[in-house]
């Protein structure tokens, strides 16, 4: 079993012991004591660019729900469509209030008919299920939050595919993107998806918190001779970054809606019955956008950094959601809300003048397409 | 964790090695390790003032930023020109390679409000 939190004493992932043992420099993160980084977060980007990267994401939420009116309820209760997925297949989605305010960005996993795997931000596990049994009331579904029963295990980057399959009994070209299987890694049964947060090729691995050390060990031995390294939180905070991917408490809260984050193709209107947040949804997804998600490009040294003041002219004309040093272009980069004229105005004068307010002074930045990086396929 | 005897030592974990009128400056092993990969460091130009105890420049790593408080007083007298191509020698090297600036110490400098290299251990030994 996962430790369960004690008053105010982060809880510890079945690898704990693991990435001490491997001299990780540990953080506490939404609750959880977490690996930061290793041998240095650079090297671990650069690895899952180039080869591969083996991260803990025990701390993420999986909250079970199951029963004949399961997908009526997941219907419901997200902006998404979960009947419309099949077994075996999984989708991006959010949770909204009803105001349109995002609650949380999931990955729902259709596992059987009636058996759904909802995975959570670990910062809003308890939320999310909370909201989940709220709105399942009325159907026949039942609402349980497994955390302490799966550890998670993502294997990323291009080797990825190659080290796993050496390792396991599934066939890793019938598993697409987005799909989830069970399957057996080395000798554990695991459900695997081919899933992540890198902007590259990769794979999620849940397991029995008791088999973690297990996958994780033989992972580590089947990668590494193809550039397999473990990676932290923080190259996984820039990987996601450089991939254009929003992180809830950043991109994502309760005061943005899917549209403001250029998300609004999660949101399915045309699903039967009401969905919490439909209406306000509704007239967001008509009305000229208040603000507009960017990537910006920053051209000194200086890194913007989250909640700084972008500014267009010297007046204030948004703010920045997540920046940082980018291991891959080498620049500063970040994304940020921008008010719609200044984007428009940025977009079309490129050498404008646009800045972020790095500790007083104006840092020249410009706009750039998002994501900052795509794979080649 | 390396905390050498022979240096003194911020609160604010900067270290400095005093050579007669000459104060070398840079960042301590701790503060490496807490900032994470450098990538970017920001010190005064040779020539420029600097005084004990206030921000003069900053170290950005992938992660965060932080001020460098300059611990003496006097004049910049030289600059790590190697971290301009390879701001990482701060965290392989941080007590040599990757020094940040030499202070010239203004006459009436008195660094004897500097942490000893005990008096530093106990400070971080509470947060390793």
């Amino acid at each position: 079993m996962i430790t369960e939190p004690a008053d105010g004493v982060p809880r510890s992932t079945p690898l704990r012991a693991v990435h001490e043992s491997l001299g990780a420099t540990m953080t506490e993160f939404a609750g959880w004591l977490m690996p930061l980084r290793y041998r240095g977060e650079i090297s671990e980007h650069q690895a899952v660019r180039s080869a591969a990267g083996l991260f803990d994401l025990s701390h993420m939420g999986e909250i079970a729900v199951t029963g004949p009116g399961a997908a009526a309820a997941l219907d419901y209760a997200l902006v998404g469509q979960p009947s419309a997925l099949a077994p075996g297949r999984a989708r991006y989605t959010m949770i909204c209030v009803p105001d349109g305010g995002i609650l949380d960005d999931l990955i729902v996993y259709r596992l059987e008919h009636t058996e759904y795997l909802v995975v959570a931000n670990a910062v809003n596990t308890a939320v999310v299920a909370a909201a989940l049994r709220d709105r399942a009331a009325g159907h026949d579904a039942q609402v349980s939050d497994q955390t302490a029963e799966y550890a998670l295990i993502a294997i990323q980057g291009p080797h990825a595919a190659r080290i796993l399959a050496s390792i396991t009994d599934v066939n890793l070209d019938d598993v697409k993107y987005y799909a989830g299987h069970r399957g057996i890694v080395a000798d554990f049964p695991v459900l695997l998806a081919r899933t992540g947060y890198t902007g590259e090729d990769g794979f999620e691995l849940f397991t029995r918190p008791g088999d973690a050390e297990g996958v994780w060990v033989a992972l580590t031995r089947a990668g590494g001779d193809d550039g397999l390294v473990p990676a932290g939180l923080a190259a996984r905070d820039t990987l996601r970054l450089e991939a254009g991917m929003p992180l809830y408490g950043n991109e994502l809260s309760l005061q943005v809606t899917p549209f403001d984050a250029g998300l609004g193709r999660v949101v399915v209107f045309g699903k039967p019955g009401d969905f919490v947040g439909r209406a306000a949804l509704a007239e967001r997804a008509q009305a000229p956008p208040q603000r507009v998600l960017a990537g910006l490009i920053g051209a000194s040294r200086r890194v913007p950094r989250h909640g700084y003041t972008v500014t267009w002219d010297d007046a204030s004309a948004g703010v920045v959601t997540s920046g940082a040093p980018s291991p891959t272009l080498g620049v500063p980069i970040a994304m940020a809300y921008l008010e719609p004229a200044v984007a428009r105005l940025a977009h079309d004068d490129a050498a404008g003048p646009l800045a972020v307010d790095i500790r007083g002074k104006h840092e020249p930045a410009r706009l750039t397409d998002l994501p900052f990086y795509r794979r080649r396929r | 964790m390396t905390i050498p005897d022979e240096l003194r030592y911020t609160a604010e974990h900067e270290w400095v090695a005093i050579n007669g009128t000459l104060a070398s400056v840079g960042i301590t092993d701790f503060a490496q390790r807490a900032l994470g990969d450098v990538v970017y460091v920001s010190v005064p130009a040779p020539g420029t003032r600097v005084t004990a105890g206030e921000p003069c420049g900053e170290v950005e790593s992938t992660k965060s930023v932080s001020d460098i408080y300059c611990p003496v007083d006097g004049e910049v007298a030289e600059v790590n020109a190697d971290l301009e191509d390879d701001p990482a020698l701060v965290n392989s090297d941080p007590y040599g390679a990757g020094w940040l600036m030499k202070v010239t110490l203004d006459p009436d400098a008195d660094p004897s409000g500097l942490l000893s290299a005990d008096e530093y251990a106990d400070l971080t030994k509470d947060s390793e």
